[in-house]
């Protein structure tokens, strides 16, 4: 590397701009995350149309371009599409999470699309895909996706 | 398309870790001043300029302005470019469709990283949703490494599989000069090295790269004047398929499928793997050289694996992948995607020198970002009918 310097050695600055953000969910997501927070109840929205259920609920279905008025109950049992287990703690990683980390997609019965979500009480080389989880709700509820705190296996 | 469009220039820097002899004005005048020098042209002859890098990387949000002082925009049409990791492909994209306009005849296509002045991952994290996938997120790789899963579960794929993808490109690597990681690596190597997220190793993920790339376009008026043998643009596509990460079809790449389909469609080629002679696929990770090949249909679905151990895609193999080592050797992010294009030209140019794939008429470049979308180029010899 001293050899690109010509024996000069480049100054560095160093910078932690800080740029804050409030990110508003609108009053469709809003509706999931009150039902959730409130009910422990996992909600979503249908298309009139095509008849897909969609979680996160969208306000129009992305490909009838028609607003889904109808919303529909999901359970909060589902099948892993797919996981991995992360290995180094990212500070992407909420703190409270320690690795490994299972992360993975969860199709919940009676919705077309799956989400995101950690897999926990259970061992990384014991998850495989199609496994059947369900959810578990954390104790103190905020309205965020976190008001679930994981899936677990169902026994 | 009122003109038809070729690439006649090509320039990249030596890519680094870390270039700290440089600022970004400086780096992006190393290629630009080496690719206007590939097609024997002056900073006046050029009409326009398409500019972009990843956003958060350096932190500078105006570089169309900034960067004057090295892209050689000052008091040129410049605009800016920018979709995450199809950058590089987007801004020659972005060109093509300029020169394809008739409004400019010769068009500088520039990507740009300083990947060593960012915090990758706290950049990466702003390109998935922040109410609901960020809240539960596990980096990226982790995205790559759940496709891969999904892959490996659908069709019996294995981790060494895997592992010959990346063997493979760090091997060609030793090829390219330009290459920053020129070290081959064994399989067990591969296997043996620290577990990032299930099933991807340390060495099969790309290296963060300093470094640009260059790429000089003309309409059909000029371009055989500026250079004999251009490279033409038969065809581009662009797709994405989400908003939110739970609706992507994991294991298979929908976005990679539906727009090389365009591209086949549109040069009306019939099958790929005879009639494209040498890829140069924007692939981060080594199970993406599988499953996305597949999605080309260059191979069935499941079939990647046996092509690849059977030598198909090395160097003098049927179709090869990466002759210049690719982004495992190499990913200064905003430019990743324009080195593929360059390097594709310069296969069908005959200018790709000790990575040179012989007689190449079609060539196919792409770009890759965050999680599964998918911007493309078919490049060939003859001028599009
Ligand atoms: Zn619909």
């Amino acid at each position: 590397m001293s050899d690109q310097f010509q024996g000069i050695a480049p100054m560095v600055y160093q910078s932690k701009i800080n740029v804050p953000y409030s990110w508003w969910a609108g009053d469709t997501a809003t509706r999931f995350f009150v039902a959730l927070r409130d009910e422990k109840k996992i909600t979503a929205t249908k298309c009139g149309t095509c008849g897909k259920v969609f979680l996160p609920p969208r306000k129009a279905c992305p490909l009838c371009f028609t607003a889904n008025v109808e919303w529909v109950n999901v359970s909060d049992e589902g099948t892993v599409l797919t996981f991995s287990v992360a290995r180094r703690q990212l500070a992407a990683i909420p703190h409270d999470r320690k690795i490994p980390v299972i992360w993975g997609l969860i199709k919940l019965d009676g919705a077309d699309t799956a989400i995101l979500h950690y897999l926990d009480e259970v061992k990384p080389e014991d998850v495989i895909i199609g496994m059947r989880v369900k959810a578990v709700f954390s104790e103190t509820r905020k309205g965020t996706i976190r008001d679930i705190s994981h899936f677990k296996p169902v026994k | 398309m009122a003109k038809r469009v070729a690439i006649v220039g090509t320039g990249q820097t030596f890519h680094k870790s870390h270039r700290p002899d440089v600022n970004g004005q400086e780096l992006i005048n190393e290629a630009v001043v080496k690719a206007l020098a590939d097609a024997n042209l002056k900073m006046k002859d050029i009409d326009a300029i398409v500019i972009g890098n990843m956003d958060h990387f350096e932190g500078i949000n105006y570089v169309d302005c900034w960067s004057v002082d090295g892209s050689g925009g000052t008091m040129k049409p410049i605009i800016k470019l920018t979709t995450g990791g199809t950058t590089g492909c987007t801004v020659a994209i972005g060109g093509y469709h300029l020169v394809g306009s008739g409004m400019f005849d010769k068009v500088l296509v520039i990507g740009w990283e300083k990947n060593s002045e960012s915090d990758t991952t706290g950049a990466i994290t702003t390109a998935f949703d922040p109410v609901w996938d960020r809240q539960v997120f596990a980096g990226a790789i982790s995205g790559l490494a759940a496709e891969a899963q999904a892959y490996i579960a659908r069709y019996g794929a294995t981790d060494r599989d895997g592992a010959r993808v990346s063997v493979r490109d760090r091997k060609h690597a030793m090829n390219n000069p330009y290459a920053q990681l020129r070290k081959e690596v064994t399989l067990e190597e591969v296997l043996a090295s620290p577990m990032l997220a299930d099933p991807i190793h340390l060495l099969d993920v790309c290296p963060r790269s300093d470094g640009a790339c260059a790429v000089i376009m003309a309409s059909e008026d000029t371009a055989e004047k500026i250079c004999p043998k251009p490279d033409w643009i038969w065809a581009t596509a662009a797709r994405h398929t989400y908003s939110y990460l739970g609706d992507a079809d994991f294991g298979r790449l929908t976005s990679m499928k539906e727009g090389s389909q365009e591209l086949w469609k549109k040069a009306g080629i019939k099958e790929p793997r005879k009639e494209v002679d040498v890829i140069e696929l924007y692939q981060p990770y080594s199970f993406g050289g599988l499953i996305w090949i597949e999605d080309m249909g260059i191979v069935g679905p499941g079939e990647a694996p046996r092509y690849i151990w059977d030598g198909n895609t090395d160097m003098g193999g049927e179709l090869p992948i990466n002759p210049s080592g690719g982004v495992i050797a190499t990913n200064p992010i905003g430019a990743t995607g324009l080195i593929r294009c360059a390097e594709a030209a310069m296969q069908v140019m005959g200018k790709a020198e000790g990575r040179q794939v012989p007689d190449v008429n079609f060539a196919f470049s792409s770009g890759f970002g965050g999680c599964f979308w998918t911007d493309m180029i078919l490049h060939g010899k003859k001028k599009p009918k």
